[in-house]
C-alpha cells in the first residue's frame, strides 16, 4: 500500500462540471417557475392598479330651480326625476363653445360619462342647497379619456386608428392645464355592480355573489364533509363498503371541475328544477367538488387525536357517539376548519361549473338572496376579460387584484388557525 | 459455529513496533447545534489492521465514524472542529474534494442497503461513478473480484441480474461489503454492520472482516463487546463523548486502565 | 383505535340504587339517539358515492339520447366537428357533424405541451427542493410554488390571452413564423406553467420517501449528489414519478378556463402548436352557454364530450393513483 492517497479537489474534473450543472438546472428550473409567478402577478398588479382611480372632469353647472324643484320643496324624489342628462350637457356646451355642429357637439359629450347625469343627480338629491345655483362639480369621464390620461391610449398614433380624436384631445389639454381634469379614488368601483361602460362598472355585485355561493357552499359541505369523516374514521368498519367509499372519494379529487358543473346543470337545473344562474345552485355544485377536499383533511386530523382520549372517554362509560362528538370531534376540529377554509379558497377562485349553470348573465343589480340571479368574482373576471372595450382590461386586472387578495386572506387565515390552535401530541 | 475457538484465533498479538498511521485524529470536536456530541478525541488509526469503536449507545462512537468520510456533511447543524488527516492530508482542508476522500473512505452501514438494481449493477455502480473503468470485461473482473473478495461470489454468480434487494439479509450486507471494495478504497468504515443480522449470518461477515484486514485498513463500530473481541486488533472506548481508552483489543479486554473501561466491560455500564 | 371496543355496546348506565349494579343494556331512548346518529353518519358519508353515481347517471343518460340522433362511432371516430345545426331545417348541412377526433387530438396537444414544460420544471425544482435547498430555502421556496398552485384557473386564462399568446406571436412575427393568435402553444404553455407546483409537490413526495439509507450507500461509494440523484434516487422513485405525471395529465386534460380564454373555438385536425386548436372542455363550455334548447343534439353532445372527458381523467387517475400507492407501500 504505497501509492499516495489523493484526495484533492481535481482541476477540471468532468464529474464536478457535471455536479454544478445538475444543481444549476434545478435553480433555474424553480427560478423560472418563480419568474413566471412574478410575470403574472406582476404584470396584473401593474395593469389593475390603475383601475382603482378614475378620471374626473370639473364642470360648472347651472342648476335651475325652476327645471329641478320648482316648488322648492327639496323633496328627493321630485329632484330624482328631474332630467339632469341636459343640464350636464348645457355646461359642457358652455365650457367648450367652440362646439357646433351635431359631430362636434357629440364628440364633446363623449368626454364625460354617459352615467355622469346620475352622479350630478346623487349630489344633488343629498344636498339640495345647490338648487338654484351655479355649481362647480366633478363628474366621471368617459372611459375612453380615463385610458388616455392613464398612458393606454397614444397621442402618437393615427387619429382614425385610436379612439379619442384630436379635437377631444385639444378639449382634454385645456381641461389639464385648467386643473379641471384629475384622476381621483374610484369608489364606484368597490360600491357597484356590472354596467356596460366600463367607466361605471363595479365588483361589489360578484363580491357578493361570491360570497353567497362560498356560503351555500360551506353550509352544504363542511358539517357533511366532517360526518363522513368522522364515519369513516371512527365507525365504518375497515371492510370493503369502507374502502369503496374510499376510493370514490379519492377519485372524486380528481375528477374535473367542468364536470361537476354539467351535474349540477342535468341534476340540480334540469331535474329538480331549481333556480338558474343563481348562488344557491352554484354553491351547492362547488360543495360537491369540494367535499372531496373536506373528507380528506377531516379525517387526518382525527386520525392525529391520539387513542388515548378515546380510551379515557371510554374507560368513564361513554358510549361510542358520545366518545366521538364530546371528546375526539372537538380536538380535531382546528384541522378541519383549516381543510375547510383551504377548500373554500379553491372553491371562491372556480370557473368553468359556474358557467355550467348559467352564472355567467349579466347582472346589474346587487344580489339580494341566493336564489337571486347574481354572477361570482371569477365569472366576473372572465366576462370582462372577453370584453373588447379598452376600459374593461383595467378592471379585468383590478378584478383580479382584488380576487388574489381574498385568496391570499383566506390562506393565510388557514395557517393562522393552524398555528394558533394545533396542538401537538 | 464454535464461537470460543474463533475467538481464539483471531485475538492476536499485535507487533509492538505500530507502523505509520493511516488516519490521525487530533483534538477533535464535534457539535450537532449546541450540543457537543465528540469531546477533545485524539486517535490513531494503524492500517491493514482492525479497529474497533465500542461504548455504550450515544457515546459518539458513530459520529466520530461518520466524520472519517465526511459523511456528516450531509447533516446541517454538524460541526466538526480540530483535525483529522489521512495519510497526511486534512480531510476538511478547503482544497478537499469529499467525493475523492469517500472514494478512498468507504463505508458499510448498520442496515444492508443495496440499490434497488441487480446484483450486477450494484457493485459495478461505484466504479462506473467513479470511473475506473470504461471496458464491459474490465467491469465485469472487477465485478467479479470484488463479490469473490467479500465471499458472495459462489452464492450469486448464477444470478448478478436479479435486484439485490432479493438476497438474504447477510448477503445484502456482504453485498454492500463488495460493493465498497469495488471502489478500491484504502479505509473502510463499518457502523455496526452486523447488527441487523443472524448469528450465522454475523459469524459469516465476521470471517469476511478478518480476511479483508490483509488489503484494507477497517473500523468498525459495534455494540457488542464479543464482537469487537473477536474481529479487532485496536479498540477504542467511547463514553459520553469523550475517548476513555484506546489500545490493543487484548489489553483493554484482558487488563483495562481506566475504570469506566473496566465497568463496561464488565457489564457495570452502558 | 376506532374498533377499540365494540361500538354496538351503548353506555352503561348509572344507577342511583347502590346495591345492584345495572350493566345491562340501557333504555331504548339512548340506543335509538345512537342508531340514529349513525345513521346520519352513514348517509353524509354516501353523498359522496352519490355524487360519482350522479355524475355517471346524468353524463350517461344524457348521453344515450344524444347516440339516438347521432351514431356513437360517428361520435368516436368522425374527423369532423361542427355542431352548429342550422336554424331552419331545410337548410343545408342542417344536421351538424359530431366528429371528436379533431378535439380529442386538440385536447392531447395542449396536454402534451402543457407536460412537456411542467414536466422538467417540476421535477428539477422537486429535486432542488428535496435534495439541494437548505431547510431555509426550501420553506421560503415551497410556499412561493403553492401560489402559483393557488392563483384560480381563470387567471392563468387571462394572462395567457392577454400576455403570452401576443408576445408568442410577435415573437413568430420577428423569426418570420406564422403563430396563430390562439394557439395551441400559448395555452400549453400557460397551463404547463399552472401544473408545475402539482408535478413538484407529487414528486417531491415520492423522492423523499426514497429512503436515506441508499442516499448513504451511494455516498459512501464516492458518487456526488448529482449522480446519486440521477442513479440512485430518480430511478427508485420512478413508478411514484409516473403516477404524479398521470395525475398532472389528467389534470390538464380536464382543465377549461386557459383553454376557454386561450385556445380556438374552430376545431381543426393538427399537430401544429403553432395553430388555433379546440379542447374538448372548450366545446362543452361553448355549447352549454348561452341559448340553448335542451334536446337538440347539439346540446346533448356536451354530455357525451362530458362522458368522454370523465371516462378519460378517471382512468388516468385510477392508474395513477394505484401506481403510487404501490410505491408508497414498498418502502413503507
Amino acid at each position: 500500500m504505497t501509492d499516495t492517497v489523493d484526495i484533492r479537489i481535481p482541476a477540471r474534473s468532468p464529474r464536478h462540471r457535471s455536479e454544478r450543472r445538475f444543481r444549476l438546472y434545478g435553480m433555474a428550473a424553480i427560478a423560472v417557475s418563480l419568474g413566471f409567478l412574478a410575470l403574472m402577478v406582476g404584470s396584473i398588479v401593474l395593469r389593475g392598479t390603475g383601475a382603482f382611480q378614475q378620471a374626473f372632469v370639473n364642470i360648472e353647472i347651472n342648476l335651475p330651480a325652476n327645471k329641478i324643484d320648482p316648488d322648492g320643496t327639496g323633496d328627493p324624489l321630485v329632484i330624482k326625476k328631474s332630467r339632469f342628462g341636459s343640464l350636464v350637457k348645457k355646461a359642457m356646451r358652455e365650457r367648450f363653445p367652440e362646439a357646433k355642429s351635431r359631430k362636434e357637439k357629440r364628440q364633446l359629450y363623449k368626454l364625460i360619462s354617459a352615467t355622469a347625469e346620475y352622479g350630478v343627480r346623487d349630489t344633488v338629491v343629498a344636498n339640495p342647497k345647490l338648487v338654484g345655483t351655479r355649481a362647480s362639480l366633478w363628474v366621471r369621464a368617459s372611459s375612453d379619456v380615463d385610458m388616455f390620461l392613464k398612458g393606454n391610449i397614444s397621442a402618437e398614433v393615427a387619429e382614425d386608428q385610436r379612439r379619442v380624436s384630436d379635437l377631444q384631445l385639444g378639449w382634454i389639454k385645456d381641461l389639464h392645464d385648467k386643473g379641471q381634469i384629475e384622476k381621483r379614488f374610484n369608489t364606484q368601483f368597490f360600491t357597484s355592480g356590472d354596467s356596460r361602460e366600463p367607466e361605471q362598472a363595479g365588483i361589489l355585485g360578484a363580491i357578493i355573489g361570491s360570497a353567497l355561493t362560498l356560503l351555500v357552499c360551506f353550509l352544504f359541505s363542511f358539517p357533511t364533509g366532517v360526518l363522513s369523516a368522522v364515519y369513516l374514521e371512527e365507525f365504518a368498519h375497515k371492510g370493503r363498503i369502507n374502502r369503496i367509499i374510499e376510493v370514490n372519494i379519492n377519485n372524486l379529487a380528481a375528477v374535473p371541475s367542468i364536470v361537476f358543473g354539467l351535474l349540477g346543470l342535468a341534476i340540480f337545473l334540469n331535474v329538480f328544477g331549481f333556480p338558474r344562474s343563481t348562488p344557491l345552485v352554484g354553491g351547492m355544485v362547488l360543495a360537491l367538488m369540494t367535499l372531496p377536499t373536506i373528507i380528506i383533511a377531516s379525517r387526518a386530523s382525527l386520525r392525529a387525536v391520539p387513542p388515548s382520549i378515546r380510551e379515557a372517554a371510554f374507560g368513564l362509560g361513554a358510549s361510542k357517539v358520545q366518545t366521538t362528538f364530546h371528546h375526539v370531534v372537538p380536538l380535531a376540529m382546528p384541522g378541519m376548519l383549516t381543510g375547510s377554509i383551504i377548500g373554500m379558497a379553491q372553491a371562491l377562485g372556480e370557473t368553468a361549473p359556474l358557467l355550467m349553470i348559467g352564472m355567467v348573465a349579466f347582472i346589474v343589480d346587487l344580489p339580494g338572496g341566493v336564489t337571486e340571479a347574481a354572477t361570482a368574482l371569477p365569472v366576473q373576471i372572465f366576462l370582462w376579460a372577453d370584453s373588447p372595450e379598452r376600459g374593461f382590461l383595467e378592471k379585468t386586472s383590478a378584478a383580479i387584484f382584488v380576487l388574489l387578495i381574498f385568496l391570499v386572506l383566506m390562506n393565510l387565515i388557514a395557517i393562522v388557525l393552524r398555528r394558533r390552535l394545533e396542538t401537538r401530541w | 459455529m464454535n464461537i470460543q475457538t474463533h475467538i481464539e484465533e483471531t485475538v492476536m498479538p499485535v507487533p509492538s513496533a505500530s507502523p505509520t498511521p493511516i488516519i490521525e485524529v487530533r483534538d477533535t470536536q464535534v457539535f450537532y447545534g449546541e450540543k457537543q456530541a465528540i469531546i477533545d478525541v485524539n486517535v490513531e488509526i494503524e492500517p491493514n489492521a482492525v479497529t474497533a469503536f465500542i461504548g455504550p449507545s450515544g457515546c459518539g462512537k458513530s459520529t466520530l465514524l461518520r466524520c472519517l468520510n465526511r459523511m456528516n456533511d450531509v447533516i446541517p447543524i454538524c460541526r466538526v472542529e480540530g483535525s483529522i488527516t489521512l495519510a497526511g492530508q486534512d480531510i476538511y482542508a478547503p482544497e478537499v474534494d469529499v467525493v475523492a476522500l469517500r472514494q478512498k473512505v468507504g463505508m458499510v452501514f448498520q442496515k444492508p442497503n443495496p440499490f434497488p438494481k441487480s446484483i450486477f449493477e450494484n457493485v459495478a455502480y461505484g466504479p462506473k461513478i467513479n470511473g475506473l473503468t470504461k471496458h464491459k470485461l474490465e467491469m465485469e473482473e472487477i465485478v467479479e473480484t470484488s463479490l469473490k473478495r467479500a465471499g458472495l461470489w459462489e452464492e450469486v454468480k448464477d444470478r448478478l441480474d436479479q435486484p439485490g434487494t432479493g438476497l438474504s439479509g447477510g448477503q445484502q450486507q456482504r453485498l454492500c461489503i463488495a460493493r465498497a471494495i469495488a471502489v478500491q478504497p484504502k479505509v473502510i468504515l463499518m457502523d455496526e454492520p452486523c447488527s441487523a443480522l443472524d448469528p450465522i449470518a454475523t459469524a459469516t461477515v465476521e470471517t469476511l472482516i478478518d480476511e479483508l484486514r490483509e488489503k484494507y485498513t477497517i473500523i468498525i463500530v459495534t455494540h457488542s463487546m464479543q464482537q469487537a473481541a473477536r474481529v479487532s486488533q485496536k479498540t477504542a472506548f467511547f463514553h459520553l463523548g469523550e475517548l476513555v481508552e484506546f489500545g490493543t483489543t487484548e489489553q483493554i479486554f484482558s487488563a483495562p486502565r481506566q475504570e469506566r473501561t473496566q465497568n463496561y466491560i464488565t457489564g457495570r455500564i452502558g | 383505535m376506532a374498533c377499540m371496543l365494540d361500538p354496538s355496546i351503548p353506555k352503561q348506565s348509572i344507577v342511583s340504587d347502590p346495591t345492584s349494579i345495572a350493566i345491562t343494556r340501557t333504555s331504548n331512548k339512548d340506543r335509538i339517539t345512537d342508531l340514529l346518529v349513525r345513521a346520519i353518519l352513514i348517509l353524509c358519508a354516501l353523498i359522496a358515492v352519490a355524487t360519482t353515481i350522479g355524475i355517471v347517471a346524468s353524463l350517461l343518460l344524457e348521453s344515450l339520447r344524444f347516440f339516438q340522433k347521432i351514431s356513437i362511432f360517428d361520435f368516436l371516430f368522425g374527423l369532423e366537428w361542427s355542431p352548429q345545426t342550422a336554424l331552419r331545417a331545410d337548410q343545408v348541412g342542417a344536421s351538424g357533424a359530431f366528429g371528436a377526433i379533431p378535439l380529442i387530438v386538440g385536447t392531447l396537444l395542449i396536454s402534451a405541451i402543457a407536460m412537456a414544460i411542467a414536466t422538467p420544471l417540476g421535477l428539477m425544482s422537486a429535486v432542488y427542493l428535496a435534495e439541494y435547498a437548505s431547510k431555509r430555502s426550501r420553506n421560503f421556496i415551497k410556499p412561493l410554488l403553492e401560489l402559483l398552485a393557488g392563483i384560480p384557473t381563470v387567471v392563468y386564462g387571462f394572462f395567457a390571452a392577454l400576455i403570452v399568446a401576443p408576445m408568442l406571436r410577435n415573437g413568430g412575427d420577428q423569426l418570420g413564423f406564422e403563430i396563430a393568435s390562439e394557439s395551441a402553444l400559448a395555452a400549453g404553455l400557460t397551463m404547463g406553467v399552472m401544473i408545475i407546483p402539482l408535478v413538484s409537490s407529487l414528486s417531491d413526495d415520492v423522492i423523499n420517501a426514497v429512503p436515506q439509507s441508499l442516499r448513504d450507500a451511494s455516498y459512501g461509494l464516492g458518487a456526488t449528489q448529482a449522480e446519486t440523484i440521477k442513479q440512485v434516487i430518480l430511478p427508485a422513485a420512478i413508478p411514484g414519478i409516473a403516477g404524479s405525471l398521470l395525475l398532472a395529465t389528467s389534470r390538464a386534460i380536464g382543465e377549461t378556463m386557459i383553454v376557454v380564454m386561450a385556445a380556438g373555438l374552430a376545431a381543426k385536425l393538427t399537430l401544429n402548436p403553432l395553430e388555433a386548436v379546440t379542447t374538448v372542455t372548450v366545446q362543452i363550455v361553448t355549447l352549454l352557454t348561452g341559448d340553448q334548447e335542451f334536446d337538440s343534439a347539439k346540446t346533448l353532445s356536451a354530455f357525451a364530450l362530458g362522458l368522454l372527458l370523465f371516462l378519460i381523467t378517471l382512468c388516468l387517475n385510477v392508474i395513477a393513483l394505484r401506481i403510487v400507492d404501490k410505491y408508497k407501500e414498498q418502502y413503507d
